[in-house]
């Protein structure tokens, strides 16, 4: 066995699972504090960078046109709360999960009839070359998202549990109801998690942008964060991480190593069935809590 | 006033518990029936049974598989198209390859593949419930596309994976214009219809009813979760694996396995949402509502802007709208047409009074 090929695949994958654990990112955060399996966070990435994509054609500079998005992201989070979180409270979770479907096709068809489905090319000016480490052949590109998306998991962590609101957070993921009995405003912290989300999912949607070109397949990407979702737990931020780290290095390893063997092309299902196997052994996932039920 | 169950009195336990206790229902039904068997052959045309009527009734029985598994027995399934493309792909192999092969042997025999395969994925409901589920569900989706479109087998080495349906001879009679496909999809809908709704009302929809409300308490009063869990995946699996067969060999003539991507599977998810969880009237109103739909927003399109608007915007209003919709019904109407539909009947009992 090539020791050296292995690696470089491994790190690869790593590398790439880096991209999966920033969308799950955005699933983890609404999961936590609302208990909305949001399954439109990949139409939000997918809709801040087309956003994006399209200001900075037209001319703006990156710093302006992310600041636009980050307001369009904000006035989403708006109006998720307002017309789909607000009228669907105290429903069943699952209500809310298809709901989030209808949303997702909300946003998908607002996001092509507005700004046209063509794809764009983005370039934020890091070159995806490779650099030698030991023999190892890593993208530049990846690197530089490694390091993006520790940076917004570092500043993530530092809003959760040194800000006000942050801590409010957390205690509506805590128990709604005590949260609610010490003053603290649902409806803001909504829009508060949701912002967040869109923020992050502008992230994820510069990076995988400049990978595969803001198109519509992106949507498609972000499914690949529910196995990772599955691996980590949904309730977990460094699950999320690892999470995306074990699906993007397995599914490489899969379609190198596996893929050969029963045919090509696995890795578009690999994850799937590595979490449904992985499900079968520990249901709550790896940082998952353990659940207790009661009739 | 002519809908009440006045003087309509039941002295046997057959009377009792039969589908439409009511006379009123019962005419109004015989009536829907003669009008789908009789009248539309005679009045529709081509383009009605193509665009319309058949693809409505065939993914109202998909609807109606995935609303056992989800609506009745409380399982979320993100895979049903993948169990349509067994279904699809079952009977063509089957067909082919086994000599002498009746059309209608072929459907049965495709759900029951279909059923198979829906038992294995169902095995992970077990252990896992909810939106874990709904992932799981996802892998079947993804790896019976891949496998189907990879292994040249199933579509008999055709390289682009298209299979051909035969053609549809049951007794001498060829199943081949346009009312005559109606009439035959018509009648396994029908079929398998009457049969869900006999199911549900029997022990064994109770017990996914008892599941769906509360699994752990079910469980305690002794329902087999192992047996009622699959079962409800292979019921739903069977009815989804015809509806492939019959899109395959009714509607579309050839199919690949890409029309049934993740795309149909959530389009069949929305007609049990509109048309009403854990309803077998609702998974036909949710069917018939959602293919109109697009066809009425065109309709609609067309009279507002003159001139018509061009193909991607339409498309995208129309996602648009669907997503609009599905939020508008979860939030407003929760029980979906179904209820409506109940709404109405309860207000034509007491008309013309308010209550």
């Amino acid at each position: 066995m090539d020791w050296s090929f292995f690696f470089e695949v491994l790190i690869g994958g790593l590398l790439a699972g880096v991209m999966y654990s920033l969308v799950a990112l955005g699933f983890v955060l609404i999961f936590k504090a609302s208990g909305v399996f949001n399954f439109a966070q990949g139409a939000m990435v997918f809709f801040a960078a087309l956003i994006f994509v399209s200001l900075h054609e037209k001319g703006w500079g990156f710093p302006s046109a992310a600041a636009a998005t980050l307001t369009a992201m904000v006035l989403l989070a708006f109006f998720v709360e307002r017309f789909v979180l607000r009228p669907l409270v105290n429903q069943p979770s699952i209500s809310l999960f298809m709901a989030t479907i209808g949303l997702a096709f909300l946003i998908e068809g607002a996001a092509q009839g507005l700004l046209g489905a063509q794809v764009h090319g983005l370039d934020i000016g890091i070159p995806d070359v490779p650099v030698q480490v030991r023999g190892i052949n890593i993208s530049r590109f990846d690197l530089f998202a490694a390091a993006f998306a520790a940076l917004q998991v570092a500043l993530l962590a530092f809003f959760f549990s040194k800000t006000r609101i942050g801590r409010a957070l957390r205690a509506v993921a805590d128990d709604h109801q005590a949260a609610l009995a010490v003053g603290i405003h649902l409806e803001h912290i909504w829009v508060v998690v949701w912002t967040a989300a869109g923020f992050v999912a502008l992230s994820a949607g510069i990076l995988w942008g400049c990978r595969t070109g803001v198109q519509f397949s992106l949507t498609f990407t972000a499914l690949k964060a529910l196995p990772v979702l599955i691996l980590g737990g949904f309730t977990s931020v460094p699950g999320a991480i690892v999470g995306g780290l074990l699906v993007g290095a397995s599914e490489k390893l899969a379609e190198v190593y596996i893929g050969p063997k029963i045919g090509s092309g696995i890795e578009n299902w690999f994850p799937y069935v590595l979490a449904t196997v992985f499900l079968l052994i520990r249901p709550e996932g790896l940082f998952g809590e353990k659940r207790i039920e009661r009739v | 006033m002519i809908y009440r169950e006045a003087g309509q009195f039941k002295a046997t336990y057959e009377k009792d518990q039969q589908i439409f206790p009511i006379r009123q229902d019962r005419i109004v039904f015989a009536g829907v029936l003669i009008a789908g068997f009789v009248l539309v052959p005679l009045i529709g045309n081509d383009y009605w049974f193509n665009a319309i009527l058949i693809p409505a009734l065939i993914l109202s029985l998909a609807t109606l598989g995935l609303n056992i598994l989800t609506g009745y027995a409380g399982q979320l399934s993100l895979g049903t198209a993948g169990f349509m493309a067994v279904g699809a792909f079952a009977a063509y192999n089957l067909m082919l390859r086994v000599p002498h092969m009746p059309v209608l042997a072929s459907f049965f025999l495709a759900g029951l593949v279909a059923a198979a395969v829906g038992l294995a994925f169902g095995l992970p409901s077990l252990r896992i419930k909810g939106f874990y589920l709904a992932v799981t569900t996802l892998a079947a989706q993804f790896v019976i596309e891949w496998a189907l479109t990879k292994f040249g087998w199933f579509s008999n080495y055709n390289p682009s994976g298209v299979i051909s349906a035969q053609k549809m001879v049951i007794l001498g009679y060829r199943f081949e214009s346009p009312v005559r496909r109606y009439l035959l999809t018509l009648g396994v809908v029908s079929l398998l219809a009457l049969a869900a709704k006999n199911l549900v009302r029997s022990r064994v929809g109770r017990s996914w009813m008892a599941v769906r409300d509360m699994d752990v308490a079910a469980e305690v009063i002794g329902i087999p979760m192992l047996k009622t869990k699959l079962l409800a995946f292979g019921v739903s699996s069977f009815y989804c694996g015809v509806a492939g067969a019959l899109w395959a060999f009714a509607y579309l003539g050839s199919v690949e396995p890409q029309a049934f991507d993740l795309t149909r599977s959530f389009q069949i998810l929305f007609m049990v949402i509109v048309g009403g969880m854990g309803s077998v009237l609702g998974s036909f109103l949710g069917a018939g509502f959602i293919v109109l739909l697009p066809i009425f927003l065109n309709v609609a399109a067309h009279s507002l802007f003159s001139g018509g608007v061009s193909q991607s915007l339409a498309s995208n209003l129309e996602l648009m709208v669907f997503g609009a919709l599905i939020i508008f019904f979860l939030a407003v109407e929760p029980a979906g047409l179904a209820r409506l539909w109940q709404t109405g009947k309860e207000k034509l009992r007491v008309w013309p009074f308010p209550h």
